[in-house]
């Protein structure tokens, strides 16, 4: 990049258009985490049909169960049967989610989410070094350890302590105690490990990493482009996604962690990230011959 | 990137410390949290506590498709089992819609959906205290009664003349369990400064005879034909002869 460019990319930066062009996937996220939750407020508490429950399980239209698979999966392993709106709405977000990315749901919808990225946010800001660190595959720990416990207590374990679900009923029903469990994971994100409920802890994020796999929807890169900034990696939530030598043997994005955030592209100077469609056939080839190297 | 034997037992050892550490607090909280609360009062068609609470997803949809805001979900600090739903049949108690939208919302069978008589509902059973009862103070007041929806049915008068005028009578509310869902209209209509007449959950309330009690007047084949298989076959027999005379035949009753 000449230096006459440099400059002049900085100074359309400063424009408020560029500002929401810069920011539009993030505006667009936070758009959709927004809406999802006043839809399910409004139905509530103005008794509109169009979203009614919530992130466990919620009626669309009043006519199409949706449920969380995750949580009816802790049901049938707590001993219990599965009625069929559960069964069939777990179906239905278990299919939506193998299309577009199992972690989409946490960066699209998940309101702890808008919690924890303003706790990174925040991180960057104050210049908060790294205090603890943590293995990211702990949340796969704790996916196991959600269906172990549930098998043994009787109950869907994580269900009873989701902060999801305290966050979501706090914002809709209201006035419990439900509001430390959010700020107790704003503080530990913040302050002790960089993401640290999302990227390391959270079971159902592992749920949804594993069910991410095959997904249709990914971030494509090309590798002409790169000029190895690292930018990408800076701002990534799970950065070990965008390790430069399988994104150059790859093409593309297909670790299951990837969340479609989307932030890659539009922070990248040389827009050697962009996301797209592609087959999810190629994707499994990709996985297989990975494991074969 | 090849794992040498050491390496691998010691990364197993790590992830079982790991996982015995975070199962046990996890396990606390959970039983903690999913503690069984046995004086709330569950919607209708509510299965018994262990499964409900197993079954309930915590969606809020019964919550939500309640028309009259009877269903409240338990909120975490101030109500055991959050997130699941119960009432304060003190403050709003259940209308018992005959189409049940609550059981209908529910989408993982934690309310019973088999339950479509709303009358046949078991979300508790109303008891009276006695003594604070206006009815049995010797007053007038009969408005449980009145505002029962199986009036004559789960709740009726009896009269008990009263003693101490000499001329007035009690009446006295009586509850019929098998017959009272526990909707609560009673104790929310109760005048009384604290409701003298209250929903309890059935298994709080309720005793139970025992299986080997018989009683006589009640099932009066089953007793000769369980104890006296004999007695049963002469039972036609009985006159009023025979009665009579029971004391001259004393051989037959020591046998």
């Amino acid at each position: 990049m000449t230096d006459s460019s440099h400059t002049a990319s900085i100074k359309e930066r400063t424009s408020v258009f560029q500002i929401v062009s810069n920011n539009r996937y993030l505006i667009a996220r936070r758009f959709v985490q927004v809406g999802t939750l006043l839809l399910f407020a409004a139905g509530a508490w103005w008794d509109w049909s169009i979203l009614k429950g919530n992130l466990s399980a919620s009626r669309l239209f009043e006519r199409i169960f949706l449920a969380d698979p995750f949580a009816t999966l802790q049901i049938y392993a707590a001993g219990q049967s599965l009625a069929k709106p559960i069964l069939l709405g777990a179906a239905t977000v278990l299919l939506f989610y193998l299309i577009v990315g199992g972690r989409v749901f946490c960066s699209w919808v998940c309101p702890v989410n808008m919690v924890t990225d303003l706790a990174a946010w925040l991180r960057n800001k104050l210049n908060i070094k790294t205090a603890y660190q943590l293995n990211r595959n702990l949340r796969y720990l704790n996916l196991g350890l959600a269906l172990v416990l549930s098998a043994i207590s009787g109950y869907a374990a994580f269900e009873w302590v989701s902060p999801i679900n305290m966050m979501h009923r706090e914002l809709i029903f209201g006035l419990g105690m439900g509001w430390t469990a959010v700020l107790g994971l704003f503080f530990f994100d913040l302050l002790l490990v960089r993401h640290g409920w999302c990227g390391h802890l959270c079971p159902l994020g592992a749920f949804y990493s594993l069910l991410g796999r095959l997904r249709v929807w990914k971030i494509q890169f090309q590798a002409d482009r790169c000029d190895k900034c690292g930018v990408c990696h800076k701002i990534c939530p799970e950065p070990h996604v965008l390790k430069l030598t399988d994104l150059n043997q790859n093409g593309r994005v297909i670790a299951g962690d990837c969340t479609n955030c989307l932030r890659c592209t539009s922070v990248c100077p040389q827009k050697a990230l962009h996301s797209s469609l592609s087959s999810p056939l190629e994707s499994f080839k990709l996985i297989n011959q990975k494991e074969v190297v | 990137m090849s794992v040498t034997r050491r390496q691998f037992f010691i990364r197993t050892a790590q992830t079982a410390a790991a996982g015995a550490v975070a199962g046990t607090i996890w396990y606390q909280l959970l039983s903690s949290s999913a503690q069984a609360a046995p004086s709330m009062l569950r919607p209708p068609g509510a299965l018994d506590n262990q499964d409900f609470l197993a079954r309930c997803i915590k969606c809020g949809n019964c919550v939500n498709d309640c028309p009259f805001d009877t269903l409240k979900l338990a909120r975490m600090g101030k109500e055991n089992t959050q997130g699941t739903p119960f009432f304060n049949a003190r403050k709003i108690p259940c209308h018992m819609c005959e189409d049940i939208p609550c059981v209908k919302a529910c989408p993982t069978g934690a309310l019973d959906p088999e339950l479509t008589d709303i009358k046949q509902a078991e979300m508790g059973v109303a008891v009276i205290d006695e003594e604070t009862c206006l009815a049995f103070l010797g007053l007038r007041c009969e408005i449980c009664y009145r505002v029962c929806p199986k009036i004559d049915k789960a709740i009726d008068l009896q009269y008990r003349s009263q003693e101490r005028t000499g001329k007035h009578a009690f009446f006295e509310p009586v509850i019929h369990s098998e017959e009272c869902t526990g909707c609560g209209m009673c104790e929310h209509a109760c005048p009384t400064d604290e409701a003298a007449i209250r929903i309890l959950p059935k298994e709080l309330v309720k005793g139970m005879v025992g299986k080997h009690y018989r009683l006589g007047w009640k099932d009066k084949g089953r007793i000769t034909r369980d104890f006296k298989p004999e007695a049963s076959a002469s039972k036609a027999s009985t006159s009023s002869a025979k009665a009579l005379n029971t004391l001259n035949n004393t051989g037959k009753l020591y046998d």
